[in-house]
């Protein structure tokens, strides 16, 4: 047998600059996030060839500001779907910590200790996901149905149905402060993809991820601590979606209980267009990114066309299964290219 | 007293699952550098054996010794850790992972720490996975193809180069050519001389004594929970084995 000698390496990088043009083509056809980019830009070429407006200046400033609180809630759902559970209960969790904030603050808390303790508020209740989860042994489908349920009724219990009315003195400068068209919230939500990007694919950490929801039984034989890596995702998954519903909250300069209220599909439905898979251990997060604009712009684009806003779930609805479609056949094509 | 003959040698292992006795009294040793076929029927107590010695439950009765010092392990981790490597074939893998994210699965390298999380130096794994799988003999194009997309015995190749790259002493092979083809199956019997060559002592299970045979040192028999049979390659042959096997 050959014995590794220096010169019979491999150097780095070597065999994938010499790619012909067909594989690289079969490169771009096998990234996960190719058939949301495409619908993407087929979606605005339609939407702008209907409404010139909707790229109008304005308009495009409106996007971009709904767009951060569903795509961060989304990231937290790819991150933890990759590890392999679920999260149902993020859109009450979106509605929660704010209140909690609100609450804190009338009862006369700092407004920076309100807001650290609403999203530790929201951490504790990704841990109680993750727990019930995990100790149990039960399906994080059936735990977080149920923390959906609960959580959204514990919103209206606190308030009764009012909301605690939203606390002037407080700046929002820092989460929703706008320069020119663009939003704070934006800027927060590249940092948020960036750092949980390089979580996932830069760190050690990211490989356990992967591996958990790859093939547990795998990662628990290597040694990995599966549990842990679940909790953690748990967490943050919590994490995200209170802090997505502070930034709306600051946004609106309100806190309604009815917040969140379906946003838990939404985010599902980025998550999955943009290329995650149901069953774990396979995502992208600049999918995810792909996928949350795509249903902020197939909202915002209706409204622009003058369609009837009802035709907005059945678009989301009709993306959501085409994606899945075109990535799995365009994917399985892409294997069989010779190249 | 011990014999310092043996890497690793199990001493009157008995085990008892709800009252069934899954083990009764079976001494199995493995040499340096040996590799030890342990055939016998489903149900024989293979596995059984095969999982105390991993670490993953504790015999009811008996001991274990390696590199001539006892050990209790409590955990597969600990067996590990002094390196005895198991190779499941459906669990030694995730197969939508990279080869290179294989290798290193919960081993990774890293270039610096923040907290807990560790930075990976990518450019050192890709560099170290293709040393690890030129060193049992698989020439593969990149680190980074998905492992669904190699053939059964390119898998059991890169398991095994991992087990060889973490430095184990020990590999332990489950049915490590159960579905595969003829020409894989002997690609995978290569890998396992290869481990024999560069010093690595190896247990091969199998209920096909066709694989087993050709490359074991030493063909150990288990029926019934019992040894029935411990016999040097040159001592025996295929026809006699098999007729072990099946009479009892």
């Amino acid at each position: 047998m050959a014995s590794p000698s220096p010169t019979g390496l491999l150097r780095r990088g070597e065999g994938m600059h010499s790619a012909s043009f067909l594989s690289s083509w079969k490169r771009i056809l096998l990234l996960r996030e190719t058939s949301s980019l495409v619908m993407l830009f087929l979606v605005i070429i339609v939407f702008f060839s209907i409404a010139p407006l909707f790229l109008s200046k304005e308009n495009v400033g409106v996007i971009l500001e709904i767009i951060p609180e569903l795509g961060i809630v989304a990231l937290g759902i790819t991150m933890l779907m990759i590890a392999g559970e679920f999260d149902l209960s993020v859109g009450s969790v979106f509605a929660f910590c704010p209140i909690m904030m609100a609450l804190f603050m009338t009862w006369g808390m700092h407004p920076v200790l309100a807001v650290v303790a609403a999203l530790f508020v929201g951490i504790a209740l990704g841990a109680l996901n993750g727990l019930v989860t995990l100790v149990f042994g039960i399906p994080s489908f059936i735990t977080t149905l149920g923390s959906m349920l609960i959580w959204r009724g514990g919103v209206l219990l606190i308030t009764g149905g009012w909301p605690p009315p939203f606390p002037t003195q407080m700046s929002t400068t820092i989460l929703v402060g706008k320069i020119g068209i663009l939003r704070a919230s934006l800027f927060w939500f590249v940092v948020v993809t960036f750092l949980l990007w390089f979580i996932l694919e830069r760190t050690d950490f990211g490989n356990w991820m992967f591996a958990t929801g790859g093939n547990q039984v795998a990662a628990r034989a290597m040694g990995i601590d599966v549990r842990k890596v679940k909790l953690a995702n748990f967490m943050l998954c919590a994490f995200l979606a209170g802090f997505a519903g502070i930034i709306q909250s600051f946004r609106l300069q309100t806190t309604l209980p009815s917040m969140g209220n379906g946003l838990e599909m939404e985010a599902i439905a980025a998550t999955v267009i943009g290329g995650t898979s149901l069953g774990g251990g396979v995502g992208t997060l600049i999918g995810t990114v792909v996928g949350s604009f795509l249903i902020r712009i197939i909202d915002n684009g209706l409204i622009m066309a003058r369609a009837p806003s009802y035709w907005f779930r059945v678009f989301i609805g009709i993306a959501t299964i085409l994606a899945v479609i075109l990535n799995t056949f365009v994917r399985e094509r892409a294997k069989k290219l010779r190249c | 007293m011990h014999d310092h003959r043996y890497l690793v040698e199990m001493r009157n292992i008995h085990k008892w699952f709800s009252g069934v006795c899954a083990l009764r009294g079976v001494d199995f040793a493995v040499g340096y550098a040996e590799i030890v076929g342990l055939v016998g029927d489903n149900g024989a107590g293979k596995s059984t054996l095969i999982k105390i010695l991993s670490g993953f439950y504790p015999p009811d009765e008996g001991k274990i010794f390696f590199e001539g010092q006892e050990r209790h392990f409590s955990s597969p981790h600990e067996a590990r850790d002094l390196g005895i490597e198991t190779i499941y074939q459906e669990a030694a893998m995730v197969p939508k992972m990279s080869i290179m994210r294989n290798i290193f699965m919960g081993r990774e390298l890293s270039r610096m720490r923040l907290g807990s999380l560790g930075y990976l130096d990518i450019p050192r794994m890709e560099e170290e996975a293709m040393k690890a799988l030129q060193g049992v003999g698989l020439h593969l194009r990149s680190p980074h193809a998905l492992v669904e997309e190699l053939s059964g015995g390119q898998r059991q190749g890169v398991a095994i180069a991992r087990a060889m790259y973490f430095k184990s002493k020990l590999v332990i092979l489950d049915e490590p050519t159960n579905n595969l083809s003829v020409k894989e199956s002997e690609k995978v019997l290569e890998f396992i001389l290869e481990l024999k060559r560069q010093g690595i002592s190896s247990i091969f299970i199998s209920h096909n004594l066709y694989h087993v045979y050709p490359v074991a040192d030493r063909i150990v028999v288990l029926s019934h929970g019992e040894k029935i049979g411990d016999f040097r390659r040159e001592e025996t042959s295929v026809e006699k084995i098999t007729k072990l096997m099946v009479l009892p």
